[in-house]
């Protein structure tokens, strides 16, 4: 279906009108008086405590060190999820050894923790990025696994017969055949990990996003805790279209992303 | 176009002279009767071959017998043990008792020589045609590759994902895999079972030119009586695991389907069927 500029150009408009619209009746109440700025603070409030945050270098300071925790524990969880998934997924015995003792971790909520880690690192960076860690782990785990055990056992013959060696048949048939999977897990750490942030900072922080927004409420200051919690649906956002960056880019032989051709 | 990627390619990866394998392919076509191709093929020697899962008997004592270059066509109906024979062959499971062996000599296990065209194709998705092709990556294989493609009419979709071709192009492709490995035996598993009837003509002509050429033991496992004796020299029939009927194709090739001789022929071997 081909579609006129016109049509393409409202497609483009049509899903801003709802936000905009409410951003405007709630400026409008602000201004009345109908909403109190104690309740909540009118968008134009926000902007005004953005532009002297990020004047301060405030704003920058606390975004960079959030950022810094969250990527920091991805990679260490992460990381440690995919080669725990790759391993128990490719082999048996890993997989007899180690699955149920996960599975039995994965369960428990990772935020439970936050007291004992507390205790263990007190309110210092390793708490942070280690509740982070924990909670992108299991995602990425088990969606490894599921992608390697997943992968047609066709393949596996045809590639036995083409005479590839184990390792040959995991570098170019088991580890492209699970990205598929792996990379869901990615978008769901991804999830896991802002909020295990936003968790971990209002509790146990003294810099970062979580810790300007908790400061910010004991002072009243509702245009920051606001401003926080919008900084913070920016982050996710932003990694949510990394994450489909990549997908388009690491599938791009999937028929989902409108394979064309390739560059040999 | 396509000429001109085999001899890019040529000069890139072959080691000595580029564009020779090439232009002794060209000769080989173009003459293409059998006495001036190449002759590929290895006896192949089943020996009372028994394959047991548990309690269930497969195979019972299966002798067969195939000369270097012989086209030999197995029918039988589904789930008389066909395709674990092939798998036999090629060494993805060994067999319970008896023998196989290559040019008189015994093998077992996955054999370089031996080569297995599925039911499906099994292209790996995440690469492109031509690296399918290519998939042992072989010295060479890029030119390798982009000759077998030729081969099979598909030179110019070798930078394709193999999600964008249809069924017949995604049989060709895994044709053009089995090709490039040179294989002295061609296992060929009812490839093409899943086809239509216009593609499946085109791909037996394609298979018969390319085997009158390079002359590889060919075993085409089928349920289409029809296709049997169009293709094969030779047709056997398995019943109960072992072989129960043997009879020679001996009518000229080009063959016709209309041929009297050959329905005829059919006939006789659907009822041992």
């Amino acid at each position: 279906m081909i579609k006129s500029p016109s049509v393409r150009g409202a497609e483009r408009v049509v899903p801003w009108l709802v936000p905009l619209s409410i951003l405007i009746l709630w400026e409008a109440g602000a201004r009345t008086g109908l909403l109190e700025s104690r309740t909540l603070p009118a968008p134009s409030q926000v902007a005004v405590a953005f532009w002297e945050h990020a004047k301060s270098g405030d704003l920058g300071s606390n975004v960079l060190i959030s950022f810094q925790r969250a990527i920091t524990g991805l990679a260490i969880g992460g990381g440690l999820g995919f080669l725990l998934g790759v391993l128990t997924g490719a082999s048996r015995k890993a997989e007899l050894l180690l699955d149920s003792g996960l599975q039995m971790l994965r369960n428990v909520p990772h935020l439970a923790i936050i007291p004992m880690v507390i205790l263990w690192f007190g309110i210092d960076e390793t708490a942070k990025i280690f509740l982070v860690a924990v909670g992108t782990l299991f995602p990425i785990y088990l969606n490894t696994y599921h992608g390697i055990r997943t992968i047609d056992r066709g393949l596996i013959e045809m590639a036995e017969v083409n005479g590839l060696g184990k390792f040959a048949i995991f570098w170019r048939v088991l580890l492209p055949g699970a990205m598929p999977s792996v990379l869901v897990g990615l978008r769901y750490a991804l999830g896991i990990m802002w909020l295990t942030l936003i968790v971990a900072e209002t509790i146990s922080a003294s810099s970062g996003i979580g810790y300007m927004t908790m400061n910010a409420r004991e002072f009243l200051q509702t245009d920051v805790v606001v401003l926080g919690i919008l900084v913070y649906a920016l982050l996710g956002k932003a990694a949510d279209t990394a994450t489909k960056l990549i997908e388009h880019r690491v599938l791009s032989w999937h028929p989902a992303y409108h394979a064309g051709s390739v560059a040999n | 176009m396509g000429s001109f990627m085999l001899k890019r390619l040529d000069g890139v990866d072959a080691p000595a002279f580029p564009g020779a394998s090439e232009q002794k392919r060209e000769q080989q076509l173009t003459a293409g009767s059998a006495a001036t191709g190449r002759r590929l093929g290895k006896t192949l020697n089943l020996e009372n071959l028994h394959l047991s899962f548990g309690q269930r008997q497969v195979l019972r004592g299966l002798n067969l017998q195939i000369p270097a270059g012989q086209l030999l066509a197995i029918v039988g109906r589904s789930g008389v043990g066909k395709s674990s024979l092939m798998r036999l062959i090629v060494g993805l499971d060994p067999p319970t008792s008896g023998y196989i062996s290559i040019d008189g000599t015994p093998v077992r296990g996955l054999q370089k020589s031996v080569k297995l065209l599925f039911q499906d194709a099994r292209l790996l998705p995440w690469q492109s045609v031509l690296s399918n092709v290519g998939i042992a990556r072989a010295p060479g294989w890029r030119a390798a590759a982009v000759n077998a493609l030729d081969d099979v009419g598909l030179a110019d979709r070798l930078n394709d994902w193999p999600a964008v071709l249809s069924g017949g192009q995604r049989q060709r492709v895994a044709l053009a895999r089995v090709l490039v490995g040179e294989p002295s035996i061609l296992l060929l598993d009812e490839p093409f079972g899943a086809l239509d009837a216009l593609t499946r003509a085109d791909m037996h002509a394609l298979l018969e030119k390319l085997w009158l050429r390079d002359r590889f033991t060919t075993i085409l496992i089928t349920h289409d009586v029809a296709e049997a004796v169009a293709l094969a020299d030779r047709v056997v029939v398995m019943r109960e695991g072992r072989v129960t009927f043997d009879v020679d194709v001996t009518a000229a090739r080009p063959r016709r389907r209309s041929d009297p001789e050959l329905a005829a022929l059919q006939e006789r071997i659907l009822e041992k069927v």
